[in-house]
């Protein structure tokens, strides 16, 4: 079986979002692995370890770091790596799409797996359009995969705690809410060791999405309220909130 | 001549009868094929073929180990049944008793055959990560922020220094010096980060200054030691951090290292040598006990409070300092400075070592009670008001156990901050 893995490179929200001009400024931020992909790499590395076969991670470069996800991806288990060197940060995820499908195409996979969105733009639209540009099927939100010959059976994750199972005819673009067990940790040393032998292959960007969005101004939210901390003896904090509970009318 | 020895047999004879004195007795066990022979040593060899792991097969099983080590005063372990499972089919790589250890080294202070749990633990955990065992979650993350982010709170690397802005007293980023200075400080990402070791760091740096101490920080190029996670079983981890710190550290000119943290003195002064770091580093304890003239006539007010003090594992028993802590202490004026009965050498763990920090909701599953609130019920006991600290663990580890056994009357502070509340009056 032929698995490849879409993943993306997104800025770090671990601390606050520098902003310059009308986008983020991309030169003081860093980029991590977007989450949904640590699961959709876990999930790939599960089938192949279930029904055989080789796992290629491919994603878009964006800043020139993408080496050390990749690094991290073969350690895991992930059997190849390419990188598209865009060096855009600012790719939106209609053009990165574009460029992954051009790549995939290339590759004739068996299945495809991307993260179901990721925390950046949360628009969940990489899965989608590479299985348009590409004219396969899509399943997204997906929990579990299980393969068997040309078909892959996926639980699919509703709101309200409603799962359903389907049958999805492969060669398909799976969209991974969640491996079927939590990522595994790729100890440092293999990491280490991948980022000593291993060989990523670079493509060049092809094609170009047609830009139907454009940025126009990129803002931190502008705070509209702020939680009060109540202070004093639990006995003066009861109260406190008594008498608040009072005076909305609540009790 | 060769004497040639003839094998002895035992005889059994119903009766025994010496110089008309009946002797029979029962028919002594020692002459008998022992349990012991059923067992396969695989198990056992499993930990003993790792490196440094051999002598997980010296134990003779005299337990002098069970009643000192932390972890069986609260649960059920202790090196000897680790030995005694794996004789009996409990493979330690697959076992939640690999995680319990927490490397504090008062089972080694008495092995009389010196089985060294620091060396089998880090080896058999870096094993079972190797394999791809299973590995606690929180502990995971722990390693996965270091390599990410430099530090295991997954906290960004930009906002290292920004305890600095409120200490009230400048810090000196040794970047921006441009100069040899005389003290650099590793502040260390628990002082970095943490609100509580943020709270001890602006106290260290308020008593650097007062003290005219010639120091600078690394500020935005500091990052975690991973000694912790060294012993927790991520040895690439540790070795990719210990190359950049190295490189870091060896940047400047300074003439020597003062450290917050035990497990920061413990990395830099007896692991690092051995990837080629060769530069003289103390604890913040030993090096101000150094200044104490000075210090004192700084401790202008008086803090009246009975105070107990906790030795860190790797202040300790690791690096053997006891007595520069107390010094400090007695020279607060005021304080009245109580021992409990476990202290110094027998002094009882916080669980925070050997990656325990990071693995407190899984260890929970194993043990009666957390081994930081065993120790904050030891400190109430004495009538104190005040658990005193000297390592960045263990400020909210106490400050949660003295609140989760309903101790909440015993305050858990760093010694840096009894120093500087005793310096400042309190604020």
């Amino acid at each position: 079986m032929n698995i490849v893995v879409a993943i993306k490179h997104i800025p770090s929200t671990a601390d606050d979002l520098p902003i310059k001009g009308n986008n983020l400024d991309f030169d003081s931020l860093d980029f991590v692995l977007n989450e949904f992909d640590e699961q959709s790499i876990e999930q790939a590395v599960l089938v192949k370890e279930a029904v055989g076969g080789t796992v290629t991670v491919i994603g878009v470069d964006l800043i020139g770091e993408l080496d050390g996800v990749l690094h991290l991806a073969l350690a895991k288990g992930a059997d190849k790596a390419i990188k598209i060197t865009a060096n855009e940060p600012g790719a939106d995820s209609h053009q990165q799409a574009k460029w992954l499908s051009e790549a995939i195409k290339g590759l004739s996979p068996d299945l495809i797996f991307t993260g179901v969105q990721a925390s950046n733009d949360i628009d969940g639209q990489i899965g989608p359009m590479i299985a348009a540009y590409l004219d396969l099927p899509y399943i997204g939100g997906v929990s579990s995969v299980e393969v068997a010959g040309d078909t892959a059976t996926v639980n699919k994750e509703f709101a309200g705690g409603v799962g359903a199972k389907y049958l999805v005819n492969l060669p398909a673009v799976i969209g991974v809410q969640a491996s079927t067990k939590p990522p595994r940790y790729a100890p440092i040393s293999k990491v280490r060791q991948m980022a000593q032998t291993a060989k990523i292959e670079n493509l060049e960007p092809v094609g170009e999405a047609s830009a139907e969005l454009t940025f126009k101004k990129m803002a931190p939210p502008v705070m509209t309220g702020h939680a009060e901390m109540l202070t004093g003896s639990s006995k003066e904090v009861a109260a406190k909130i008594v008498d608040l509970l009072k005076s909305k009318g609540l009790v | 001549m060769a004497v040639k020895f003839k094998k002895t047999t035992a005889i059994e004879i119903e009766h025994a009868v010496i110089d008309g004195v009946d002797i029979s007795g029962h028919w002594s066990r020692m002459f008998e094929q022992r349990v012991i022979f059923e067992y396969t040593p695989e198990l056992i060899e499993k930990v003993t073929d790792l490196p440094d792991a051999e002598s997980f097969a010296y134990c003779y099983q005299c337990a002098k180990c069970v009643p000192v080590c932390p972890v069986d005063i609260v649960g059920d372990y202790g090196p000897r049944k680790l030995y005694k499972y794996a004789q009996t089919g409990t493979d330690l790589l697959q076992s939640p008793g690999l995680w319990l250890c927490t490397t504090c080294s008062n089972c080694l202070r008495v092995c009389p055959k010196e089985v060294n749990m620091i060396k089998i633990m880090p080896a058999a955990r870096e094993q079972a990560i190797l394999d791809g065992n299973f590995v606690p979650k929180e502990l995971q993350d722990a390693f996965e922020n270091t390599a990410k982010s430099g530090n295991p709170l997954g906290q960004p690397q930009r906002k290292r220094d920004a305890w600095a802005q409120n200490a009230g007293v400048t810090v000196p980023i040794i970047k921006d010096l441009a100069r040899p200075v005389d003290v650099l400080w590793y502040v260390g990402s628990y002082p970095s980060y943490h609100p509580r070791g943020m709270d001890a760091a602006s106290a260290a740096a308020r008593i650097f200054s007062a003290l005219g101490i010639d120091f600078a920080i690394l500020g935005k190029e500091e990052k975690d030691d991973a000694d912790t996670q060294r012993l927790a079983g991520e040895k690439g981890l540790f070795e990719m951090m210990s190359e950049h710190n190295i490189q870091t550290f060896n940047k400047y000119e300074w003439k020597e290292m003062v450290v917050t943290g035990p497990h920061e003195l413990n990395a830099f002064k007896n692991e690092y040598p051995k990837y080629g770091f060769d530069r003289p580093v103390l604890h913040y304890t030993t090096f101000l006990a150094r200044y104490l003239d000075q210090l004192k006539p700084l401790l202008k007010h008086e803090i009246n409070l009975k105070v107990t003090y906790h030795d860190p594992c790797y202040l300790g028993r690791h690096n053997g300092e006891y007595e520069a802590p107390r010094k400090l202490l007695q020279a607060i004026p005021g304080v009245e400075l109580v021992e409990m009965d476990r202290n110094r050498e027998n002094g009882y763990c916080c669980g925070g070592g050997g990656g325990g920090m990071w693995m407190d909701s899984y260890t929970d599953k194993h043990i009666k009670m957390r081994l930081s609130e065993k120790r904050a019920m030891e400190a109430a006991s004495t009538g104190v008001n005040v658990l005193a600290v000297a390592c960045p663990f263990e400020v909210s580890r106490f400050e949660d156990a003295v609140k989760s056994t309903g101790n909440e009357h015993v305050g858990v502070l760093d010694i840096l901050e009894l120093l500087d509340q005793s310096m400042r009056g309190k604020q």
